[in-house]
């Protein structure tokens, strides 16, 4: 099983997703993020998947649920740099992603953590 | 008596009287069909046309009945382009059994040749009815695609905020498309505002307007804001007798109501200079 890089800038964790989602490896970042978020005290995640060409259901939820989690330790979640197609997979799917903000790109992620952070 | 050797003697005579024939048929042809195009024209066309089919006729060898078929097609073709009816197409191929018979009525002794070749100059005319469908379909689709193609632009309006004016009836097809072109153009240009602006849409009932609740959750994910403006008085009507629920989607009355909208959220306000 792959594992995702978390990357702290600042007052950030930064997640960029560069490999093929398995559930294992979700769940496994999910672990992860919630022991590096508890350690840093974090205010802001942010999570890259430009390189993300399928997401299914599970991960759709799995995305929701780090949203929650993350919210609990007071840090807030932006989605970065998501694909049309993947964005037209997640909304047939009727899964909207409710507690996770999102940007066209890192860059404007990052300023939407601007203000919060 | 074998149809082959009947349409070679049938060959035989039609390349002997060839310039009686083709005359008398360019002259029937001319007269049978409305669509435009000067007599040399005709002449040169039917002129190629009788070529071939004494080839085929004569030979019955392969590669003739081809470029047979595929002159007839051309030329049913360049008709259906033109504007011909396939009727007209059709009865320019048959006027040929015409002019033949007039030559032949007399002498009496060619009917088994003549009812050869007239089965093989139904068979043609047939053939280029069919071309002239094929053609035709061809068009359609064509039209199809770039009335598609036409009717879904992306503009820009200002530094990130583009528009998408929609013009005609949403069906599925179109709103995916529609949908497809609006997330990739907010992905190329960066722009993190959509106005969707349906105008130029006559109906709005309950399947489009989940399709343009999809196509704005879609920009979400993305992370830009759409807004929907346009909405004609009979259309607000029938959202809201329908009971459709737009939820927390802004929609503004025109498309400048959309622009200010959008330049308010990028923190950017229009006044006098």
């Amino acid at each position: 099983m792959e594992r995702v890089p978390i990357i702290k800038i600042g007052q950030v964790l930064f997640v960029s997703i560069q490999i093929d989602l398995q559930d294992d490896s979700v769940l496994q970042l999910q672990e992860d993020l919630a022991d590096e978020l508890a350690v840093t005290k974090a205010r802001g995640v942010i999570i890259d998947i430009t390189a993300v060409e399928i997401v299914d259901s599970f991960i759709g939820r799995m995305l929701t649920m780090i949203g929650s989690m993350s919210r609990l330790f007071d840090a807030e979640t932006v989605l970065v740099g998501m694909r049309p197609a993947v964005a037209i997979t997640l909304t047939e799917l009727g899964l909207t992603l409710p507690g996770v903000r999102t940007a066209l790109n890192a860059e404007k992620g990052m300023r939407l953590l601007g203000g919060s952070v | 008596m074998d149809i082959d050797s009947n349409q070679a003697r049938m060959a035989e005579f039609l390349r002997d009287s060839r310039d009686k024939v083709l005359a008398r048929w360019c002259e029937l042809a001319m007269t049978s069909s409305a669509a435009g195009g000067s007599a040399d024209e005709l002449r040169l066309e039917l002129g190629d046309l009788y070529a071939l089919m004494l080839r085929a006729m004569a030979a019955a060898d392969e590669s003739a009945a081809g470029e047979l078929a595929a002159a007839l097609a051309e030329l049913s073709r360049t008709r259906a382009r033109a504007g011909a009816s396939p009727g007209e197409t059709a009865l320019s191929v048959f006027t040929l059994k015409d002019a033949v018979y007039e030559l032949v009525a007399d002498s009496g002794d060619m009917v088994p040749e003549f009812l050869a070749f007239s089965r093989l100059i139904d068979e043609l005319g047939v053939h280029t009815f069919e071309t002239f469908a094929a053609a035709r379909e061809q068009i359609i689709a064509d039209q199809a695609v770039s009335m598609l193609e036409l009717s879904t632009p992306v503009v820009k309006l200002w530094d990130g905020i583009i528009a998408v004016p929609l013009v005609g009836t949403l069906d599925s097809a179109r709103t995916q498309l529609v949908m497809e072109k609006m997330l990739e153009a907010l992905v190329a240009t960066g722009a993190d505002h959509a106005v969707i602006d349906i105008t130029g849409v006559p109906t709005v009932d309950t399947e489009v307007a989940q399709h343009l609740l999809k196509t704005v959750m879609a920009a979400r994910l993305l992370g830009a804001e759409c807004t929907i403006c346009g909405i004609r008085p009979q259309i607000a009507h029938t959202i809201v007798s329908l009971g459709i629920e737009f939820g927390d989607i802004a929609t503004k009355a025109t498309l400048a109501d959309a622009l200010a909208h959008a330049l308010g959220r990028s923190g950017l306000r229009v006044g006098p200079a």
